[in-house]
């Protein structure tokens, strides 16, 4: 066992497949000699050389393209965009054609393809670089949406990611990057997609968030023990498929819950849940499910993000509200 | 610079049989046996009547979507016959008959011409995509297909085709300079049929050609007249030798022309060409000028034409059967064919959709 930061394990964990399967092929903008702009493929070109980690041309479409291509090859492409905010270049590719091609070919062909992007906010990157889009692809019928929030989840959803045998759009949150080293094991090894974690067990409220949220939604449960709260905590991981069942069986115990999402309000995640807890859940809640979000602007300039994204506070007062409902 | 006036220079049509069937360039006449020659003949012949067919299948409401290739045959038939059984096509949505010569059933294009899912389920021998709706994304999927070929170290090429309109398209420079990049093995035929449903390909591009795009990727590019099976059928053959020796992509433009409307959906071509354009057009038409060909050749009668005929109407009704036998199509057919293994959600919905009354549509 090592300390590794997320990106480091994300690192390690195209570096594993890399190495166990020679069908896996890394590329996108910079991703070669230079690493990655963050310096997630950091030493992989020097491993395994051109043939397995290259550089593509700049341009997103082309890239989603490629990857489709290689996929009909019997490759396992990971491909990497190089800013989630530069995703609107490879929608097509993305959402009409890596999504549909199972369903197209009935199931004749697959894209094992995994989309893995820096995204979110708090880092303060000039505009269109952080966003929190992941809303988008999770209504895309074909699409996986995996999004883990620490260094251990990042390397075993990253392996499943890559081993799916459907396209997976894979975000790491640029703020969760570097902030903390975990324990992640040397080995290969796997974290189910479509799965939750309980990060934190609690009996009086639900707290369902995914991302860097959950290390907020984590000191702001600390902060309600004191107030005498017991929260517990939902890692989603992924976020297309919701793990409905996790979700469903902690309202049934808490009877209280709060969605949190870094994302604007509109059409967002949070909303879905709600949604399924409407479907399983609504008769078990003793008050409305609480909803924290960032507000419908555009994501917002770097001087304005911390006032903008949501924080620790604003999750310790929508649990008293939902509480004291 | 000022390149205008002289692209024609670095960009000449390439042609071979001029329209009364006359070679006019033996250099460039590709080497072909007399089985050849009769078996492309047969195909444009068969294509011609399928076309025919499906229109009026079509307007009987016994077929869904279809794009008329009349006028297309040799830019089409002649450019795929360049293909070796395993190359990889990656089609748009009107080169059905590529499709079908590399070896589609007839009747699992009518299933997709139908919008049935098994339209889309392809034989495993056969390596093609199912045609493409988006214009130009079957470009950028050549690259990576071309590129995957060549890591696997295998003689293979990738053929996409496109039209005049797709090369506005950001995908289609993306391609070609992804694939010249690579050096992969990619063959870009845009077929100039000179119309993007009603838009000339004048008010498309302010360029002279459109292979002329090519140089600006740096890979070959070559103009052909598209209304000649040879010249077609040479320069792909060109390209595909090119491509497998390693020296990268190729994209050709073949001038061409289609006789009918965009699609059966409605489209009115009188509101955009004039019928003196057309006319022009069918003076050149590839079937003619081949047959006469053949025939100066000895290598074709009436009795060949009457022949293929016959056999496409054959193969038409039996197809049109077989594909009226398939099942229904269920919405349970769809939620099986989103993911590898159902999610939850879907779990759900198979279950209350097979139990649905009237689920089969």
């Amino acid at each position: 066992m090592t300390q590794l930061t997320m990106i480091q394990a994300i690192t390690d964990a195209m570096r594993t497949e890399l190495r166990s399967d020679e069908n896996v092929l890394v590329f996108g903008e910079d991703v070669a000699k230079n690493g990655g702009v963050f310096r997630a493929t950091e030493g992989l070109y020097d491993e395994f050389g051109e043939e397995r980690v290259f550089d593509t041309p700049l341009a997103e479409s082309g890239i989603g393209g490629l990857a489709l291509g290689l996929a009909l090859q019997n490759y396992r492409p990971v491909m990497e965009i190089q800013f989630f905010g530069f995703v609107f270049e490879a929608m097509d590719s993305v959402a009409s054609q890596l999504a549909r091609l199972r369903y197209r070919s009935g199931g004749v062909y697959h894209a094992p393809v995994t989309i893995r992007s820096p995204f979110g906010g708090g880092v303060k990157t000039p505009e269109l670089h952080a966003d929190n889009l992941e809303g988008l692809f999770a209504q895309c019928p074909g699409l996986k949406v995996v999004i883990p929030s620490n260094p251990y989840d990042a390397k075993g959803l990253l392996i499943a990611a890559i081993r799916d045998n459907d396209p997976v759009v894979f975000l790491e949150h640029m703020k969760l990057y570097r902030s903390f080293r975990e324990e992640v094991p040397e080995e290969a090894y796997k974290i189910e997609i479509g799965k939750a974690k309980i990060a934190r067990a609690g009996k009086d409220l639900s707290i369902i968030t995914y991302g860097a949220m959950v290390r907020t939604a984590l000191k702001a449960a600390d902060q309600l023990k004191k107030e005498s709260i017991d929260c517990e905590v939902i890692d989603l991981r992924t976020i297309s498929p919701l793990d409905t069942d996790t979700i469903t069986a902690s309202i049934k115990k808490t009877n209280h819950a709060v969605v949190v999402q870094e994302a604007q309000k509109q059409a967002g995640i949070g909303a879905q849940i709600i949604a399924e807890i409407n479907d399983r859940a609504l008769l078990y809640l003793e008050a409305p499910v609480g909803r924290v979000t960032a507000p419908d602007s555009v994501f917002p300039f770097a001087a304005a993000e911390d006032v903008w994204l949501p924080n620790e506070k604003d999750i310790v007062n929508k649990v008293k509200e939902t509480m004291n409902f | 610079m000022n390149y205008s006036g002289q692209i024609e220079n670095f960009f000449p049509t390439l042609r071979i049989l001029d329209s009364q069937g006359h070679v006019v360039n033996d250099q460039k006449n590709p080497e072909m046996t007399n089985d050849q020659l009769r078996e492309l003949m047969r195909r444009m012949v068969y294509t011609r009547i399928w076309d025919q067919r499906a229109l009026s299948l079509n307007r009987q409401g016994r077929l869904g979507f279809y794009a008329p290739v009349a006028g297309q045959e040799a830019s089409m038939v002649a450019s795929e016959f360049a293909m070796d059984k395993k190359d990889w096509l990656l089609p748009s949505y009107r080169d059905i008959p590529q499709l079908v010569w590399h070896g589609l059933p007839l009747y699992k294009a009518f299933l997709y011409s139908r919008g049935h899912f098994e339209g889309g389920q392809y034989p495993k021998e056969l390596n093609a995509v199912m045609p493409q709706i988006i214009i130009g994304a079957q470009c950028t999927q050549t690259a990576g297909v071309a590129l995957g070929l060549k890591k696997r170290g295998k003689s293979q090429v990738a053929f996409c085709y496109f039209g005049d309109g797709a090369t506005s398209q950001g995908d289609f420079y993306e391609a070609m300079n992804f694939a010249g990049v690579y050096k992969a093995p990619a063959i870009f035929i845009c077929q100039n049929n000179r119309f993007a449903i009603s838009v000339p390909v004048e008010k498309q591009t302010a360029a002279e050609t459109l292979a002329q795009k090519a140089a600006a990727a740096g890979i070959n590019g070559i103009r052909v007249d598209g209304m000649d099976p040879l010249a077609v059928y040479a320069a792909a053959k060109e390209a595909r030798d090119h491509a497998l020796a390693g020296k990268g992509p190729t994209l050709i433009e073949t001038l061409t022309y289609r006789y009918g409307p965009h699609t059966m959906a409605g489209d009115d071509p009188t509101r955009y060409r004039t019928e003196e354009l057309t006319g022009e057009w069918e003076k050149k038409d590839p079937l003619i000028r081949f047959r006469l060909y053949l025939e100066q050749l000895g290598l074709w009668s009436h009795d060949d034409e009457e022949q293929a005929a016959e056999q496409a109407k054959a193969d038409v009704a039996k197809a049109l059967k077989q594909a009226d036998g398939v099942p229904k199509q269920k919405v349970t057919d769809l939620l099986g064919n989103m993911y590898e293994k159902p999610t939850q959600n879907i779990k759900e919905q198979l279950k209350e959709y097979s139990t649905r009354e009237g689920d089969q549509r």
